[in-house]
C-alpha cells in the first residue's frame, strides 16, 4: 500500500501538478493521457532507483513496467522480490 | 530605427493636443536616442512624434518630414534599402527631394504611386503617414514583421505607436490582459496577429496597411507568403537555381550595407550568419566585426564553431558570455521591452548581445533570421516530412524511428522508444491532410502548459486557439504542398509574432541598435516560395539549395554540421542556485490569487520539482517561464501602472521597487539631453 501512495503521490505532484486524488486512477496509462512526454520516463526511472534503491535496466524501461500506477507498483514489487 | 507615435482624430469634432503627443515620447527613447520631432495638423486633425536613432543621412533625416508644399508628412521607423534606385525613378517624373534620406522617398513615392507606395518600397518598415489634402491617415507595416507598429481606439483619438509602452501615458487606466492573447501564448508562443498580450491594443499585421478615413478604420493586405498551387515551381538545374539564390542574397546584403555608419553582423555559428559574413565579405573589404553569445551550458554553447569561422573568414570577434545568473537576472527588463508574456528565456542574451554591439560603438548589425522558414531549415519541417511518410503506413515499425535521427535524446529511452514516438508524434496521424497537421505536436505539447490556468481564466476561454487559427487559413493553402504549408505556418505563428519582435526588434532596440535580415528580403522569399520543396529538404538535409549555394565559400565543417537550434537556459537559470528574490515574490501564492492567471497551488507543485532540479520536461519549462513572464506583465503594466508610465517620462524605470533583485535596465545609461522639434 505505502508504495502505492508513495508513487501516486509523486506522479500527482509532479505530473498532474495537484493533490486532488481523483484526478488519478491507477490503471491510467500516463503517455495515452498526455501526461509526460520523452523526459517524463527519465524523470520516473530516476525517482523509483532513488526512492526504492532499485536499478532499472534498459530493457526494462517499457510501457508494461512504468506506464500506469499499477504497472508501476507491480513492477517495483517484481524487482524487491527478486532483491531479497 | 526609430521610434514612431501619433493621435489621430476620429470624429469630426476632435482636436489633438500637442503635449499628449509629447507625453508619448519618452517611451519611444531607446529606439531613437538621438533626436525627436513632433507636428501637429493646424486643425488639430493628427499629431505625429518621432524619435530618431540617425544612420542615413545624419544632418538631413530630421522627421516627421513633409513633401514640398507640406501636404504629406511621414513618421517612419526602418530602412527603405532601395531608396537610392527609388529616388531616381520618381526625380525622373519631377519629384524634386530635399534631402538625401530614405525617409523623403516615401513621402515622394506615396505622392506618385497612392497607397501602391508600399509594393515598390525594399526595405523594413513602420510608417505612419499624414495626407493633409485628402484627410486621411496611413499606417503602414514591412511584409514580415521586423518593425513593429501598435494602435488602440480610445475614446475619440486613435493611438498609435512602435511599442505598446508609448501608449499607456494617454489611457485613462490600465490596460487588461487578454485570456484569449494567453490561449494563443500558451499554444503558439506568441499572440497572434493583430492581437497583443492586452485588450484593445493592436498591432498592425505584417504586409498591412491601415487606412483611418472619415472616421473609418479599414485594413487591407498588400503581401503575404504564398507559394505554388498546382506545381508551378521553378525549374532549372539545381546548380542554376543555386546561382541565381546566391545572386539575390548577395543583392539583398549588398543594399543592406547601405548605411552612413559602421555596419557589424551577428556570428552564432550556424549555417546563415555564416553564409551572411561570407557574403558581407564578397561586397566590403572594410574590417568586418562580428558578434556572438557563449553560454555557461555546454549543450547550448556554439563557441567552438564561432571561433573556427572566425579564423576562416578572418573577422574581428567579440563575444559576449551568458552565465545562468545573468538570464535571471536580465529577464524582468526583457519582459519588459518585449511587452508580452513569453515562454522562452531564449530573447534575454539577445538583449546582452546587443549591449555588446552598442558599447563596441555600433548601430547596426546583419543577422540571418528567416532563412529556416523561408529555405528550409527547422527541425519541425523534418519531423512533420517524417510523420506525413509515417502516416502512409500507421503501422510500419521503421518509419517512425526516422524521428530517432532527429531527436537524439529519444535513443537513450531504449526500447521503449517506438511507443514513445508512436504516442507522442502519432497524433493526427489518420488525418494527415488536416491544415495544422505539421505543426500538431508543439502546440498540443504546448497547450498543455495551459493545466496551470487558473479556473476563472479557463472559465472565459470559448474556442481552442489552434482550432481558431486552421478555420481562418488562407482559401488556397489547402492545395500547397504540405512543406509550404508547415513553411506558411511557421511564418504566420512564430516568425512575425515571436522571433522577429520579442526575440528581435525589441532586444535589439532595447540597445538602440538596428538588426538587418537580408534572408527576409521580399524577393529571396519569394523566390524561395517557387523552389520545389525538395530543393529546401533533399531528404533530411535542410537548407539543401543554400547550401549547395555557399558551398565554396565556407567550411564544409560549417555546411555538414547538424543544426543546433539556438537557446537559452530556461528552468536552470532560475533554478540552478538560489533565484532572484523577484521570482519569490512574483511566483507567491499570494501574487498568483492576487493577479488571478494561475492557479496557485499547481504552480506551487511546479515550483517544488523545478526547486529539486527535476522539472527537465520542456513543458515544464515554457510553463514556468509563461507564468514568470505573464506575472511580471501585469506587475509592470497594470500593478504599477501609474508608476510605471511616470518613470518612463523621466526615462527610469524603476525595476527595484517590488524586490531589490530587480535591475533599472530601462534608464540608458546612453540617453543625454533630448531635445524634442517642433516641426
Amino acid at each position: 500500500m505505502l508504495i502505492k501512495q508513495t508513487i501516486r503521490r509523486y506522479i500527482l505532484e509532479n505530473f498532474l501538478f495537484t493533490d486532488d486524488e481523483s484526478a488519478l486512477q491507477d490503471g491510467d496509462s500516463f503517455l495515452a493521457a498526455g501526461m509526460i512526454d520523452s523526459t517524463g520516463v527519465l524523470e520516473i526511472t530516476l525517482f523509483i532507483e532513488e526512492t526504492f534503491g532499485l536499478k532499472v535496466k534498459d530493457d526494462e524501461m517499457l510501457p508494461e513496467n512504468l506506464d500506469s500506477v499499477d504497472n508501476l507498483v507491480a513492477f517495483i514489487q517484481r524487482k524487491q522480490v527478486v532483491a531479497a | 530605427m526609430c521610434g514612431v507615435a501619433g493621435i489621430a482624430a476620429l470624429l469630426a469634432r476632435t482636436r489633438i493636443s500637442e503635449p499628449d503627443v509629447h507625453r508619448m515620447l519618452p517611451a519611444l527613447r531607446h529606439r531613437g536616442p538621438d533626436d525627436s520631432g513632433v507636428y501637429l495638423d493646424p486643425h488639430g486633425r493628427i499629431g505625429l512624434g518621432h524619435t530618431r536613432l540617425s544612420i542615413i543621412d545624419l544632418a538631413g533625416g530630421v522627421q516627421p518630414m513633409p513633401n514640398e508644399d507640406q501636404t504629406v508628412w511621414v513618421s517612419f521607423n526602418g530602412e527603405i534599402f532601395n531608396y537610392i534606385e527609388l529616388r531616381e525613378i520618381l526625380q525622373k517624373t519631377g519629384h524634386r527631394f530635399s534631402t538625401h534620406s530614405d525617409t523623403e522617398v516615401i513621402v515622394h513615392a506615396y505622392e506618385q504611386y497612392g497607397d501602391d507606395f508600399v509594393q515598390y518600397l525594399n526595405g523594413q518598415f513602420a510608417i505612419a503617414l499624414w495626407d493633409a489634402n485628402r484627410q486621411r491617415l496611413l499606417l503602414v507595416r514591412d511584409r514580415v514583421g521586423i518593425l513593429p507598429l501598435f494602435y488602440t481606439c480610445q475614446g475619440e483619438r486613435l493611438l498609435f505607436a512602435s511599442e505598446i509602452k508609448a501608449l499607456l501615458p494617454l489611457l485613462a487606466e490600465a490596460p487588461r490582459i487578454s485570456p484569449t492573447a494567453l490561449d494563443q501564448i500558451f499554444t503558439f508562443w506568441a499572440p497572434r496577429s493583430p492581437n497583443t498580450l492586452f485588450e484593445g491594443i493592436f498591432e498592425v499585421p505584417p504586409g498591412h496597411l491601415l487606412v483611418l478615413e472619415n472616421g473609418h478604420l479599414r485594413e487591407s493586405m498588400y503581401w503575404d507568403w504564398r507559394f505554388p498551387e498546382q506545381g508551378e515551381y521553378l525549374t532549372g538545374s539545381d546548380a542554376e537555381l543555386a546561382e541565381q539564390l546566391y545572386e539575390l542574397l548577395a543583392d539583398a546584403t549588398r543594399i543592406r550595407l547601405r548605411a552612413d555608419v559602421p555596419v557589424g553582423a551577428y556570428l552564432s555559428g550556424g549555417l546563415d550568419s555564416s553564409a551572411l559574413v561570407a557574403l558581407i565579405r564578397r561586397h566590403s573589404a572594410a574590417p568586418l566585426k562580428t558578434f556572438s553569445i557563449g553560454f555557461e551550458e555546454k549543450s547550448l554553447d556554439e563557441s567552438v564553431f564561432q571561433q573556427q569561422l572566425v579564423e576562416h573568414l578572418g573577422v574581428e570577434h567579440r563575444r559576449v558570455f551568458c552565465h545562468n545568473r545573468d538570464v535571471a537576472e536580465d529577464f524582468p527588463a526583457t519582459v519588459f521591452h518585449a511587452e508580452t508574456a513569453i515562454l522562452r528565456t531564449a530573447p534575454t542574451p539577445m538583449h546582452r548581445l546587443s549591449k555588446l554591439v552598442y558599447d563596441s560603438g555600433y548601430k547596426v548589425v546583419l543577422t540571418g533570421e528567416g532563412s529556416d522558414e523561408a529555405l528550409g531549415g527547422y527541425d519541425l519541417f523534418k519531423e512533420a516530412k517524417i510523420r506525413q511518410f509515417w502516416a502512409r503506413h500507421p503501422q510500419s515499425e521503421w518509419r517512425p524511428l526516422l524521428l530517432k535521427a532527429l531527436y537524439p535524446y529519444l535513443e537513450t529511452s531504449g526500447a521503449q522508444a517506438k511507443t514513445y514516438l508512436r504516442n507522442f508524434y502519432g497524433i493526427g496521424l489518420d488525418h494527415p491532410d488536416q491544415p495544422g497537421f505539421s505543426h500538431l505536436t508543439r502546440w498540443f505539447t504546448t497547450a498543455q502548459c495551459k493545466a496551470f490556468f487558473s479556473s476563472e481564466l479557463t472559465a472565459t476561454l470559448r474556442e481552442d486557439a489552434a482550432a481558431r487559427l486552421t478555420g481562418q487559413l488562407p482559401p488556397e493553402f489547402g492545395r500547397w504542398h504540405p512543406f509550404n504549408r508547415a513553411q506558411y505556418l511557421e511564418a504566420k505563428t512564430l516568425l512575425g509574432s515571436y522571433l522577429l519582435c520579442s526575440q528581435g526588434d525589441r532586444m535589439l532596440m532595447a540597445n538602440s541598435v538596428e538588426g538587418r535580415f537580408p534572408f527576409l528580403d521580399h524577393r529571396v522569399i519569394e523566390f524561395a516560395n517557387r523552389l520545389r520543396p525538395r530543393l529546401k529538404m533533399r531528404a533530411l538535409n535542410e537548407k539543401f539549395l543554400l547550401k549547395q549555394a555557399m558551398a565554396t565559400y565556407l567550411p564544409r565543417q560549417i555546411i555538414e554540421r547538424h543544426k543546433q537550434p539556438y537557446r537559452a537556459p530556461d528552468i536552470p537559470a532560475f533554478f540552478s542556485g538560489r533565484p532572484p528574490a523577484y521570482v519569490d515574490e512574483l511566483l507567491s501564492e499570494e501574487k498568483l490569487r492576487c493577479y488571478g492567471y494561475f492557479d496557485a497551488k499547481r504552480v506551487s507543485f511546479l515550483l517544488n520539482k523545478a526547486r529539486r532540479g527535476s522539472a527537465i520536461a520542456y513543458k515544464d519549462n515554457m510553463a514556468l517561464v509563461g507564468i514568470l513572464s505573464t506575472q511580471l506583465c501585469h506587475n509592470y503594466f497594470i500593478e504599477r501602472f501609474s508608476q510605471t508610465t511616470r518613470e518612463m517620462s523621466e526615462h527610469l524605470v524603476d525595476l527595484s521597487r517590488t524586490s531589490n533583485a530587480y535591475q533599472a535596465n530601462y534608464s540608458p545609461l546612453h540617453f543625454g539631453k533630448f531635445p524634442v522639434h517642433r516641426r
